[in-house]
């Protein structure tokens, strides 16, 4: 024993984590001084709500809302080959991203099964940063530096490298002005610039998943609860209010964005989906090749000529509110299926997202239903999404 | 927050007020409206109902999920609230006041129901 260390280093609380551990957000504390309503979200304790999530959400389509989300999960990728890789992983086109722009992608298993929906920033000429579901954070960082092998490219996990925080809503570019000297003016939607935000160096990338104009900041861990805190100090006056995920997923729901393991599945196609439109098959990087290319092909064909299913919108004309996993039904049999559904604070009406057979999938259609614990509930099919923000 | 000393309560979060003709007064509790969230619609016993204690008689539904209502006592429903129909976010801003929920002429009560004291301890509220 006399050669053992006498002092053993302490682990960072970031290794310290085992796979499928608790993870903390380095605003957990804060969260907790502001009597937020936890929650376990893909193994991270994250806040439900601060207070009443309807006034959250309210508060993100009138003012601005501020939202701790740092259980995305960052996944560097840097190198030569770096965008010839992405290209080879993802269904997107992503050497066609500029350097400081931003792109909506979906990365996909060999039979074009859904692994995961993506956010991939390009920082640099030669590198890259992919935001997956906290969910799948680590399925994507496994496809990856599989389909690495043979690039001359790096898959670096930087899940612990980055708090993320992001303010949403009307009033966001004005109370983030106030706190930086970045070109916002010239930062359009899906796009991304280093810079500083109240003396903390960050990535300041304009997307969002509310139907709201907003930001994402991207920014050391040690720098999160002081960012956090000149947000809130600078939204004083602007009506910001701190906002948990449960007004997250009625914002994305009313913007009809998909949510991973509601609308997006490893059994869905991007066609299945309605989302076809990210697939590029017009491509050329490596011969045209991509994981997944020869099935998506094949949806595609489907999705074009023979949809088994289509995702709509459902307005509800009672007050019942249907749940992920109910059937849809018309005359009596099961023609749907709910994937997610709440309460709609801005129209007032539950309201849902629903596979539903084609033949009941045109907005308008009638006799449509939700089974709701026994009881065929009225339900009205609309288009997608249900909220649009007026520009 | 404090449970009022004069009711009685229930472990599914039930609160009761029995007045001198019998009638009782139910609502859920500061405690369980804070676990639901914004209460978004309430389905209520109708009047002439019959109740059961420990027995579902309506749903509460907030954002995130829907709640069966038990009644703590049973009997026949004399009146159900309607302003909490109109607007569930009573349930949430006074559930120990204007978001009661239905009224009840008591024919028969559980032995477990539970004092102030008793409920504080249960739900650590």
């Amino acid at each position: 024993m006399s050669n053992a260390p006498r002092l053993t280093p302490h682990p960072s609380p970031a290794t310290a984590l085992s796979e499928g551990a608790s993870r903390r957000s380095p605003l957990l504390a804060t969260h907790r001084a502001l009597g937020a309503t936890m929650t376990d979200f893909a193994g991270w304790d994250m806040p439900l709500r601060y207070g009443s999530e309807r006034d959250e959400h309210n508060a993100v389509r009138t003012k601005a809302g501020l939202f701790d989300l740092s259980h995305m999960g960052e996944i560097t990728v840097t190198g030569a080959q770096a965008a010839d890789l992405l290209d080879h992983a993802l269904v997107g086109n992503i050497g066609t991203v500029g350097v400081g722009r931003a792109r909506y992608t979906m990365v996909c298993q060999e039979d074009g099964g859904i692994l995961d929906d993506l956010i991939v920033y390009r920082l640099q000429d030669q590198e890259y940063m992919v935001v997956a579901n906290a969910s799948n954070a680590q399925t994507v960082l496994d496809a990856l530096t599989e389909r690495a092998a043979g690039f001359d490219a790096e898959v670096r996990d930087d899940r612990d490298a980055y708090a993320l925080i992001a303010v949403q809503g009307p009033e966001s570019p004005g109370i983030l002005k106030s706190l930086t000297d970045a070109d916002l003016d010239g930062l359009k939607y899906y796009a991304g610039l280093p810079g500083t935000v109240a003396g903390v160096p960050a990535l300041i990338a304009r997307t969002g998943y509310t139907g709201e104009d907003g930001f994402e900041l991207f920014v050391a861990p040690e720098h999160a609860v002081e960012l956090w805190q000149a947000l809130t100090k600078a939204g004083e006056g602007a009506g910001l209010v701190p906002c948990g995920l449960s007004c997250r997923d009625t914002l994305r729901l009313e913007a009809g964005m998909p949510l991973y393991g509601h609308e997006l599945t490893t059994s869905l196609t991007p066609f299945d989906a309605g989302l076809g439109r990210v697939v590029k098959f017009e491509k050329t990087s490596n011969g045209g090749a991509f994981v997944g290319r020869a099935a998506l092909e094949a949806a595609a064909e489907r999705a074009a000529t023979n949809p088994p299913r289509k995702l709509v919108g459902l307005i509800a004309e009672g007050r019942r509110v249907p749940r992920a996993g109910m059937p849809v039904v018309a005359d009596g049999k099961v023609i749907g299926e709910i994937t997610s559904g709440a309460p709609s604070p801005t129209l007032g009406k539950p309201i849902a997202m629903a596979y539903v057979d084609a033949a009941h999938a045109e907005p308008g259609t009638q006799g449509v239903g939700v089974d709701i614990r026994g009881t065929h509930e009225p339900y009205e099919v609309v288009a997608l999404p249900f909220y649009k923000r007026q520009k | 927050m404090s449970n009022p000393q004069q009711l009685r309560y229930t472990k599914e979060h039930e609160w009761l007020s029995v007045a001198e003709d019998g009638v009782a007064t139910v609502g859920i509790t500061e405690f369980a409206a804070n676990a639901l969230g914004d209460v978004v619609y309430a389905q209520l016993p109708e009047v002439g109902d019959t109740v059961t204690a420990g027995e579902s008689c309506g749903e509460l539904e907030s954002t995130k999920s829907v709640s069966d209502l038990y009644a703590p006592v049973t009997g026949e429903v004399v009146a159900a609230n309607q302003d909490v129909v109109d607007d569930p976010s009573l349930v949430n801003s006074a559930p120990f006041e204007g978001g009661w929920l239905f009224k009840v002429r008591v024919t028969g009560e559980p032995d477990d129901l539970l004092s102030a004291d008793e409920y504080t301890e249960f739900s650590g509220s």
